[in-house]
């Protein structure tokens, strides 16, 4: 408990105070009201960050939610290789992000990129990806995807185990194919899982800074700019760690109340 | 439930203890304070193990100096980069920064805005060098309240060219003794690069993590722009020089095909390109040479610097590195701290300037850097030794020595970490999109700019 108060606890009542403060970390914190919060308010790229956040979300919500779980249900409904696919589908979460980010910044190069060849073979032209103000954002939520894959497909593979097979051999009995079972069986059974799992990755998607920091800095013209990365601009870049902690409370208070609903769900899980 | 209320009633108790704690005023006294006459400092920027010649000639530098100071005892704290700035903030708010601790000019002023460093006004006067420093370099250490009051002294000092490959050079018909003077020179060179073939980036240039916006404001001073207005209230950069720069860009960009198709590179993007032999130019000081060199797998035969194009007469970014002082280093500390500076960082002959021991330990002599004294005496003296223990082509850099004369260092503008975050949407829009409108690029910036110098924090 008390490693708990001092580095989970402290440290959030401490960027609290600090977002109220002018502090240079020599002299005592200067209180300001809410001038730190006016100061990012005003700045240009507030709402492009928040913007690119939600967009990063949603984005992240259609491409990174569905795949794992479809996954999922492929992997269990195979009789072979099972084991060697789940590895195959886990190895990635194996990867330290910083590695996984920067083979994915050799992927998007516009020039010799994997994926361009790739493009190239079918006869279709090269994309800018992470050059575009258009595809970049989406090839933020495409590296995030894939360093998360494993953890999301074991989760729902192991929700899916959980199933009673009975259910699945009167599902057959009745004449069910694959989609029939998926729709009658599998997502009744798991719903409280894939809300579950929804809310948690709005919470991390929220987050997301490691991807626009490594990749695009940003850029172009703030397309990637999110939230947690202008954070770390104030407080690092810019010196200004009132400003940073402003960012992060609003950001914590939004995330607040998605982890409240995530509390009260899995709450309504184990009760179950 | 009562158990539980209590627990977590103790939890909140002590977190806020713990807040309260850290917003403490107790200013506590430091671990190896003078004690009998004895003193202590800590000093950041000891070479790393993994560089063991710079790291021999540091400890050797440090037995000679504790034995003509045997009062002094110097710790270094090494450390690779030498600043880390997601560090910085942290290791004030810790109590663990060093009692010199090493910056670049970039947040020189950002530092001192911030009390964050100690004011030596009163004690810098011991260091005789100070007196023939130059000026301008002096200038990035001193407030800019016109109270005149010092907060640090330099180690490096030099200001932006164009460094190119002379090797690529070469291959593609150019002269490398010939460097470009102007920008279509520049845009000829470029062409003449990016046609050896795939791979081959003619000029490179930088849009993301703020250095976008660092490299528009080292070209428009070399065209005679400025970033602030005088009082430094306004943005002074949607002007002339301004549109030049990112019409100039987007010319090379889009029209000649001359800088590579991957676009928002950081600062390690272009010295990695630098470095495989695959870019022919990019703006950069000599240090770009010496960085390349030693940590990007380039030979220091193949590059050469420049001034940048056009620059005659006008003005150039400088940059460069230095070292501040805790503002809870104590007195003695303080003096102490200034003879270790200005026994290893400023005397001709010593410690970074002992160009005879880095000669005879193989390390590269006869870059222009650092160039602190300029004229003066000391400079001279400096520049002879370079020129008698020169193990590198000081040919190489003549180009960038002759136009000195010619051209006034220029300091970054106030705030500049903000403004460069700002200008990095332009040059990351002409650098990317081919319809990007260079006069709105600038007119929202700037707009944007005004209200970041507005702002009194």
């Amino acid at each position: 408990m008390i490693c708990f108060a001092l580095f989970s606890w402290y440290p959030m009542v401490r960027e609290i105070v600090l977002s109220f403060q002018q502090n240079n970390f020599v002299d005592p914190g200067k209180w300001v009201g809410f001038e730190n919060f006016r100061t990012v308010f005003a700045d240009p790229a507030f709402w492009a960050a928040w913007l690119n956040t939600a967009a990063f979300s949603g984005l992240a919500l259609v491409i990174g939610y569905a795949v794992p779980f479809v996954l999922a249900v492929v992997l269990n409904e195979l009789k072979h290789a099972k084991a060697y696919l789940r590895f195959v589908v886990y190895l990635p979460v194996m990867l330290p992000p910083a590695v996984a980010v920067l083979l994915f910044k050799w992927f998007y190069d516009p020039g010799s990129g994997l994926f361009n060849q790739a493009l190239g073979v079918v006869h279709i032209p090269p994309l800018s990806w992470l050059d575009s103000t258009s595809t970049a954002l989406i090839s933020l939520v495409i590296v995030s995807t894939w360093m998360n894959l494993g953890t999301g497909t074991l989760i729902y593979l192991a929700a899916l185990q959980s199933i009673p097979g009975d259910l699945y051999e009167s599902a057959e009995l009745d004449g069910a194919g694959l989609l029939k079972r998926v729709r009658h069986v599998t997502i009744p059974q798991t719903k409280l899982i894939l809300l579950v799992m929804l809310l948690l990755q709005i919470v991390a998607t929220m987050q997301v800074f490691i991807e626009p920091y490594l990749l695009t800095g940003g850029g172009p013209e703030n397309a990637t700019v999110t939230v947690a990365y202008l954070m770390y601009q104030y407080a690092f870049n810019f010196g200004d760690f009132g400003g940073g902690s402003a960012l992060g409370l609003m950001l914590m208070v939004v995330l607040l109340v998605f982890s409240t609903i995530y509390l009260r769900v899995s709450r309504e899980e184990a009760e179950r | 439930m009562t158990t539980t209320r209590r627990g977590l009633s103790l939890l909140l108790v002590m977190g806020l203890g713990l807040v309260a704690a850290s917003c403490g005023t107790a200013d506590k006294k430091q671990a190896g304070d003078s004690a009998g006459g004895q003193v202590t400092i800590t000093v950041g920027c000891e070479p790393p193990k993994s560089n063991p010649k710079e790291r021999e000639a540091w400890e050797a530098d440090v037995a000679t100096f504790q034995k003509a100071h045997p009062n002094i005892t110097v710790q270094g704290k090494d450390a690779f980069p030498c600043i880390n700035p997601d560090t910085f903030q942290a290791k004030l708010a810790g109590g663990t920064q060093e009692d010199l601790f090493y910056v670049y000019y970039t947040d020189v002023r950002k530092i001192i805005e911030k009390k964050q460093a100690a004011d030596i006004s009163q004690y810098v006067g011991t260091v005789g060098a100070v007196k023939d420093l130059r000026p301008d370099v002096m200038g990035v250490f001193k407030a800019n309240d016109n109270t005149d009051k010092t907060y640090g002294l330099p180690r490096n000092n030099y200001n932006m060219g164009l460094v190119y490959n002379r090797k690529l050079f070469t291959q593609a018909g150019l002269d490398p003794a010939n460097p470009p003077k102007t920008w279509d020179d520049v845009r000829a060179a470029a062409k003449k690069i990016a046609a050896l073939g795939p791979g081959y980036v003619g000029f490179g240039e930088y849009s993301a993590g703020n250095t976008g916006g660092w490299h528009f404001a080292a070209e428009l001073y070399a065209r005679g722009g400025s970033m602030v207005s005088n009082d430094g209230k306004t943005a002074a950069f949607n002007s002339d020089a301004g549109k030049a720069v990112l019409e100039n860009l987007k010319r090379m960009r889009w029209d000649d095909n001359s800088m590579g198709s991957k676009q928002l590179l950081q600062w390690a993007d272009l010295m990695r390109m630098m470095g495989g032999g695959k870019l022919g130019m990019m703006i950069g000081a000599p240090d770009v040479v010496q960085s390349v060199n030693n940590d990007f797998k380039g030979k220091f035969d193949d590059y050469g610097v420049t001034a940048v194009p056009e620059s005659g007469g006008q003005s150039s970014l400088s940059g460069g590195d230095g070292y501040m002082f805790n503002p809870k280093a104590s007195p003695e500390k303080i003096k102490a701290g200034l003879q270790w500076l200005e026994f290893h960082e400023l005397t001709p002959g010593k410690g970074q300037f002992d160009y005879a021991r880095a000669k005879a330990q193989g390390r590269p002599v006869g870059l222009p850097i650092p160039d602190l004294y300029g004229e003066s005496a000391p400079g001279q003296q400096i520049n002879a030794l370079r020129k008698q223990y020169a193990t590198v082509p000081v040919d190489n850099f003549t180009p960038y020595v002759e136009a000195q004369g010619k051209i006034t260092n220029k300091l970054e503008p106030p705030k500049a970490q903000e403004l460069y975050a700002v200008l990095d949407v332009a040059m990351s829009a002409v650098l990317t999109r081919k319809d990007a409108d260079v006069g709105k690029l600038l007119a929202d910036a700037e707009s944007k700019a005004n209200k970041i110098l507005a702002k009194n924090t």
